[in-house]
């Protein structure tokens, strides 16, 4: 469904992606990793057209995002950013509404009946009812990502982007998140694309992982095909061992600290 | 189907809750315009007003329909025109300290009004060529804060603010300039803009700027989703597929109309943009379907206020209305500044 082409994009200091190319097919969830710096959110922001790419093309359901609308993108593609910053205070349930703009006709001024079941959907499922007269501002990590998640699915979307959904949470919120998303994928039949972060977690949730450095594909494909210790190594610049997961059998990252530094401490 | 029932109910309670905040503004503006309409350094009251009502051709009739009435319209209009856009430029910068006169764009207004006096371009083109060249002058500065902002990509906020305030700074000082070189005939002109006042004899004028508030009231509801999606950050409204760059350029021109106006015709006005879409929105919240309304009324029923103040307080004197929305709004900012250090920070 989403078909990234030779993409040179980035800011007018230099080019951050360089030749990324990639395939998405529907109900897919595929984790983006690498290091700081390596063109991740560079290349989700050119996936909704924030950034024009200098070169090369984003094709989504056979067509040119540049020959599409904003407003048509924004009916395909749905965002979770990393951070939010609200200026003026509005509560969850107006929040979340904000998410059906691109849904309404030319000259509704209010929501409609289908609006208001979608949006009480979407709540059910994030388990956000109870936060619905809560201050977006007064949110915590973990309520706030569910709040951004449940606006973004009332976009209804076919394709769901987040820019490292599962950062500054604890592990409990880092599961409650992931499992969501992986319920999403599933049942709903959502595609999804996420930032990581965290490789073991992009191995136990993701179907396929791109890794990349410096602004380019490093690898592309299963869990088990990229995480391993050379590549990690390489791309990381820092030595790791790579283990399957008493849990599930994916690969798991175990860091291994700096041998000096090893050394002292024992 | 007892579960729809029960959402739609929820959009009935929002509609009756905008329709009933409507109705108590309104009725905040009739009683603070009647109010206004019986009081003054004439001394009329309200016995005299019934009958002045009644009786045309008397001096009370001719006081209050010739005089205060306009005066009234006058001030509501560019209170609300003032005070939306106010609201209109804090969506596009996300910050509750910007409004036309600490953006520099009021100064900007004034300057072009001014160069129009002492240029005598007013004599060759009419009256009307005043609010063009006021508007003109708010569209220069916009465009220069537009470019500002666009080329170093990131104008932080309290650059911008700060930016703005010198705008006005270096508009005030070539006023006074302008003011030093030009004939005295033109300066009271001159010294009338400055300061802002009310009183403004040309009921042409008058109801242009009526008319010109209302299209901006009319324009603003255009944009009122895009603006809620902009709550969200210039990033997340292109999520939410608008088209940042185009609704902020005619946003921006809306607020320059609204503003270039609202000085040619009254001078500049202070803070009225600050001090009321603050208040409004504590009680209204910040969904723009209902904001852009509410700052509009609650604006035109302010300055009203501030301007029956300016009429009775030196009794039988006048100050200019700038002078008490000025020392209000001044302190509010001080106020908003100190609580809401984060800003700066």
């Amino acid at each position: 469904m989403l078909e990234i082409k030779n993409i040179f994009c980035g800011y007018p200091e230099g080019f951050t992606l360089k030749n990324v190319s990639f395939k998405l097919e529907k109900k897919e969830f595929l984790g983006i990793v690498g290091p700081n710096g390596s063109g991740k959110t560079t290349l989700l922001k050119t996936i909704t057209r924030l950034l024009k790419p200098k070169k090369g093309e984003v094709i989504i359901d056979g067509v040119n995002i540049e020959k599409m609308k904003f407003k048509e993108i924004a009916k395909k593609i749905a965002v979770v950013p990393q951070i939010f910053n609200m200026e003026f205070d509005i509560n969850v349930e107006e929040f979340i509404f904000l998410g059906r703009i691109p849904l309404k006709s030319t000259f509704q001024f209010l929501e409609n009946k289908n609006d208001e079941e979608v949006v009480k959907n979407a709540m059910e499922l994030t388990e956000t009812v109870k936060l619905k007269e809560r201050l977006v501002n007064s949110l915590s990590g973990g309520e706030i990502q569910r709040v951004a998640i449940a606006r973004a699915l009332v976009q209804e979307p076919q394709l769901l982007l987040l820019d490292e959904p599962t950062s500054h949470l604890d592990i409990g919120h880092q599961i409650r998140i992931l499992d969501l998303l992986r319920k999403l994928n599933k049942e709903n039949l959502l595609t999804i694309v996420a930032i990581f972060h965290d490789l073991n977690l992009a191995s136990e949730y993701c179907n396929r992982l791109l890794l990349m450095k410096e602004g380019k594909t490093y690898c592309i494909g299963k869990p088990e095909e990229v995480l391993t210790y050379q590549a990690l190594e390489e791309v990381y610049d820092t030595p790791v061992i790579v283990q399957k997961s008493i849990v599930s059998g994916k690969p798991y990252i175990l860091v291994v600290p700096h041998p000096e530094e090893y050394k002292q401490s024992i | 189907m007892p579960v729809s029932n029960g959402i739609s109910q929820n959009r009935k309670r929002k509609l009756v809750r905008w329709a009933s905040w409507i109705f108590i503004m309104l009725i905040f503006v009739l009683v603070i315009g009647f109010i206004s309409l019986c009081i003054g350094s004439g001394g009329l009251y309200f016995k005299e007003i019934i009958s002045g009502i009644f009786t045309k051709g008397t001096p009370e009739f001719s006081i209050l329909f010739d005089i205060r009435l306009p005066r009234i319209i006058l001030a509501f209009v560019v209170g609300g025109a003032l005070s939306l856009a106010g609201v209109i430029l804090q969506g596009i910068f996300r910050n509750p300290l910007v409004e036309p006169y600490t953006l520099g764009i009021s100064g900007g207004a004034a300057l072009g009004v001014t160069l129009n006096i002492v240029f005598g371009i007013a004599s060759i083109f009419g009256t009307m060529s005043m609010p063009i060249s006021g508007f003109l002058g708010a569209i220069v500065v916009i465009i220069f804060l537009y470019s500002l902002s666009i080329n170093r990509r990131i104008l932080k906020m309290h650059e911008l603010l700060l930016c703005g305030v010198m705008i006005s700074f270096v508009c005030s000082s070539i006023l006074m300039l302008l003011m030093a070189i030009s004939k005295t005939e033109n300066l009271h002109g001159i010294i009338f803009w400055m300061m802002g006042s009310l009183e403004q004899p040309n009921i042409n004028l008058i109801w242009m700027t009526l008319f010109v508030s209302i299209l901006g009231l009319i324009a603003s509801y255009f944009f009122c989703f895009d603006l809620n999606a902009l709550l969200l950050g210039e990033e997340e409204a292109t999520h939410l597929g608008i088209n940042v760059e185009k609704t902020k350029r005619a946003l921006f021109i809306i607020a320059s109309v609204l503003t270039g106006v609202s000085v040619s015709v009254v001078g500049i006005i202070g803070f009225v943009g600050l001090l009321v879409p603050h208040f409004v929105r504590m009680f209204v919240g910040n969904d723009y379907r209902i904001l852009n309304i509410s700052a509009f009324i609650v604006g035109g029923g302010f300055l009203i206020f501030c301007d029956t103040l300016a009429r009775i307080v030196i009794v039988p004197l006048e100050l200019p209305v700038g002078v008490i929305t000025g020392i209000l709004g001044g302190i509010l900012f001080i106020y908003a500044i100190l609580k809401k250090r984060l800003i700066f920070g």
